[in-house]
């Protein structure tokens, strides 16, 4: 696979060295390039044929910048693109001035569209909304069955009656009229787009409820069809939006942008676990940091960004710059750390981590093991862990139910990592020593 | 400034933390062992009483009581015969294993015939090309790599085939495109399809997959198809993550015949699969298909979680004898890192590729097949049960070149 867009052209512009500006054969090669990371991201076909000409335009005769490496100048300009092309306006949900305001989600099967239904509703009750969830998959087995456990889980009733479901489209309507709700979201069954019975059923129920969104759910992991799915459903319901779902596998999801490219909607939505509350806006920076196969620094920053207080950070941050930052700041931080989600994922947005290291099992229980030896310290032991000889070493281990190895392990790894922080507070101001991060991160 | 600052804290601690859990792999593994042992029954102590040897904690939730059985069995005979009544006249019903296949062969050029627009599209006008130019490669590398073919098999397949042009000094168009699906059916053709059943034990066939590929509704269908062709089945309703997947297995038991094996919503899979082997052992059940929860490869947790369904699964009296992966034919490139790391995880024999009644042709299981070995088994053209017949590569390439 494609690890390193930057990498492959470093390779090509070595070649270049010297020339200030990129010729014509060494943008045709790069663009190979490109269009080949494009293809294997699952972008379709034809939008990788139009891109790759809009980036040609950019590139050719661009002039180089004297900061820049003509290869980071040129993902530069392609990533540019892939944001354009992926963002433009985004989907700013309004509610109707008549209440209820109606959703609807269609897609294919196993695209993800209950499990978005109930995500949906927490994500409205966030917003200080009240929804109700209406059931009009009839089809699959238990689907009904499914949304409810779900709308149990989100604190949202769900309607649904077995007849038919335009029918149960018009009763939810009534029903969430009823209630007073002011936020309705009905989930269809999946269907083919190519079949026409049952694109006409969701265009049925689509009148029955008239809604003020309808979401098309595509996987991110959908490969070149894409497109003819979504030109489908958005030639039979009009799609206001898109709903991403499963981003938090590995595909690059290409298809985020072949959909956006060829219905021109917004993806609103980005369903990025199993938990209810794994749903939230789309950015397309990040998306198209991953189709170019990047470190997703950028999310890693927001969940920096909630999960710390400023203050404290900057504080832990200037510590871990003059060499001062003790086991007991370490225990600090490695709370703030947890409250921003499984360590694994965080790993696995870190740029330039080895695989080795990406891919390590990491169970939250680790953490405690951890937290344990450093509290079974004493605190001048925290403060100054060389004074750790044998038999501070033995206590602590049975103090914390490890072993002496563990915590020899511990100490000896928390010292290089001094070590290492010393040599960035050389480096000065905490940006220059960073670990290598793509030139965009 | 301070953002960037913190995260640097972030990315020592959590670099400092991963490197220390890394470091020791052993110990987890150590540790995840015993408590993945199935509820196996303690060694019979004489006088022992036989009911009472399994350890009633890890199995009150997953086996129901007498009565519930058989409140459940009745459930089942009389749901079969409702459901079955309505389809008897459906020849696959009838337990004819010979007929069974032959009569669903053509199925599978109908179904996907709705499919072939595209492609056929491409490829036909590259045959009408009198001579082979520039764009009849172009014309062929978009027809491949439309159909998620992916864009490095596409470029070594057609570069092995401007070899074997200038070899064998192909010249009309027509040539070019018989030879190229010539190419593909071969390399397709040299794997063994037939769904493995060894006699005497309760053979166990697992499903894996991402979520939403199909897997619950594949073993609908196959439970269907092994029943006509005269086996008895039971299902396990492994999924016990995604609300109301049992559910959605129940239904499907009953539509088809089969028994029902399921546990608590969030319980432990194994068990449950565990439970069901020993049922069909207890019962001289010949097939075990054992559903699990989707779930992303990337999901180390997960991952473990299956290997160790893989493993109770594996324990006397039961045999994995299938592990089949479930890919649904619009998934892209992705498609190859799935199998990777399924197969890794649970050495899968066999692919299952389900939706290819749409446009997607679902042709990243070339790569599969090709690159790792694992042969196409099964492929899901409807909604139906005898919607899911064996994949023939002959007719999977000539609907895509049709």
């Amino acid at each position: 696979m494609f690890d390193n867009l930057s990498d492959r052209f470093e390779t090509i512009f070595k070649r270049m060295r010297g020339r200030g500006r990129m010729g014509e054969a060494e943008v045709d090669e790069v663009l190979r390039e490109i269009r080949v990371a494009l293809l294997e991201a699952d972008v379709n076909f034809k939008v990788v044929k139009n891109l790759v000409a809009r980036i040609k335009e950019q590139c050719v005769g661009a002039q180089l910048s004297a900061s820049l490496s003509p290869a980071q100048q040129v993902i530069k300009i392609v990533h540019q693109e892939l944001v354009n092309a992926l963002g433009g306006e985004n989907l700013k949900i309004t509610y109707a001035s008549k209440p209820p305001t109606v959703v609807m989600l269609a897609g294919l099967q196993g695209s993800g569209k209950t499990t978005a239904c109930g995500k949906l509703a927490k994500w409205f009750r966030s917003q200080g909304r009240n929804p109700i969830l209406i059931g009009c998959d009839l089809q699959r087995p238990a689907a009904v069955e499914q949304l409810r456990v779900l709308g149990g889980q989100a604190g949202v009733p769900v309607f649904s009656e077995p007849t038919d479901p335009e029918s149960v489209a018009h009763a939810g309507l009534e029903e969430a009229r009823r209630l007073g709700k002011d936020v309705v979201i009905v989930d269809t069954a999946g269907r083919l787009h190519v079949d026409e019975e049952l694109m006409d059923e969701a265009r049925r129920i689509s009148a029955a409820v008239s809604p003020k969104y309808t979401f098309l759910v595509v996987d991110a992991m959908t490969g070149q069809d894409a497109v003819n799915v979504a030109e489908s459903f958005h030639a039979t319901l009009a799609i206001d939006g898109v709903i991403l779902s499963k981003l938090d596998g590995d595909s690059r999801g290409g298809a985020a942008l072949s959909v956006k490219e060829v219905i021109g909607r917004p993806i609103a939505f980005a369903s990025v676990g199993e938990k209810l509350g794994d749903f939230e806006a789309f950015h397309p920076d990040r998306m198209a940091g991953r189709i170019l196969g990047m470190g997703d620094v950028l999310t890693l920053i927001e969940k920096a960004e909630q999960a710390y207080d400023q203050d404290e950070a900057a504080a832990a941050a200037e510590k871990l710059q003059k060499g001062s930052f003790t086991l007991e700041d370490f225990l600090e931080q490695m709370q703030q750390v947890k409250k921003m989600g499984p360590i694994q994922n965080l790993v696995g947005m870190l740029p330039g981590i080895p695989k080795e290291l990406k891919n390590a099992e990491i169970d939250e229980k680790e953490i405690g093991r951890i937290e344990a030896i450093i509290r079974s310290m004493t605190p001048e032991e925290r403060r100054e862990p060389q004074i750790m000889n044998g038999s501070r070493r033995l206590r602590v281990a049975q103090g914390s139910g490890t072993t002496t190895n563990e915590v020899n392990q511990l100490l000896k790894q928390f010292k290089d990592m001094q070590k290492m922080m010393r040599m960035f507070g050389k480096g000065g101001g905490g940006g220059k020593g960073r670990p290598r991060v793509p030139s965009f991160g | 400034m301070e953002i960037v600052l913190g995260l640097l804290a972030v990315l020592v601690v959590s670099g400092l933390v991963a490197a220390f859990i890394a470091a020791r792999p052993r110990r987890r593994n150590a540790e995840l062992e015993p408590p993945s042992a199935p509820p196996l029954p303690p060694k019979a102590e004489n006088g022992s009483a036989p009911a009472a040897p399994k350890p009633a904690k890890a199995r009150r939730p997953q086996i129901p009581s007498e009565e519930e059985l058989a409140r459940q069995a009745a459930e089942v005979v009389a749901e079969a015969e409702a459901v079955l009544a309505g389809a008897r006249e459906a020849p696959v019903i009838e337990p004819e294993p010979g007929e069974a296949p032959a009569a669903l062969k053509p199925r599978f050029r109908d179904r996907i015939g709705k499919a072939r627009g595209l492609l056929a599209g491409y490829l036909g006008s590259v045959r009408s090309r009198t001579k082979i130019d520039d764009e009849s490669w172009e014309e062929l590398e978009e027809a491949l790599i439309r159909a998620d073919v992916g864009i490095t098999a596409t470029t070594a397949l057609l570069d092995q085939l401007r070899a074997q042009v200038k070899a064998e000094g192909i010249q009309t168009s027509e040539a070019l495109v018989d030879a190229l699906k010539d190419n593909l059916k071969k390399r397709l053709s040299i794997a063994d399809r037939t769904l493995r059943i060894e006699p005497g034990q309760p053979n166990v066939w697992l499903f894996v997959g991402v979520n939403g590929v199909g897997k619950t509704t594949t073993i609908g269908k196959v439970g269907h198809l092994q029943i006509a062709e005269g086996r008895t089945v039971i299902m396990a309703a492994g999924d016990t993550f995604r609300a109301a997947a049992a559910e959605q297995l129940e239904l499907w038991s009953k539509r088809v015949g089969a028994t029902l094996v399921r546990g608590n919503e969030g319980g432990d899979p194994g068990a449950v699969v565990f439970d069901a082997v020993e049922r069909a052992a207890a019962r001289q059940t010949d097939l075990v298909l054992a559903d699990t929860a989707g779930r992303l490869h990337t999901k180390v947790n997960l991952m473990e979680e299956l290997k160790k369904v893989r493993r109770v699964a594996d324990k006397p009296p039961g045999k994995v004898t299938e592990v089949l992966l479930v890919i649904d034919a619009t998934t892209g490139q992705n498609g190859l890192v799935q199998a990777k790391q399924f197969t890794e995880a649970v050495e899968v024999t066999g692919v299952v590729l389900t939706k290819l009644d749409g446009t997607a042709k679902g042709g990243i299981v070339l790569a599969i097949q090709n690159d790792l070995g694992i042969p196409i088994k099964l492929v899901g053209l409807g909604e139906t049960a005898d919607d899911l017949v064996p994949f023939d590569p002959d007719e999977f390439i000539d609907a895509l070149f049709a």
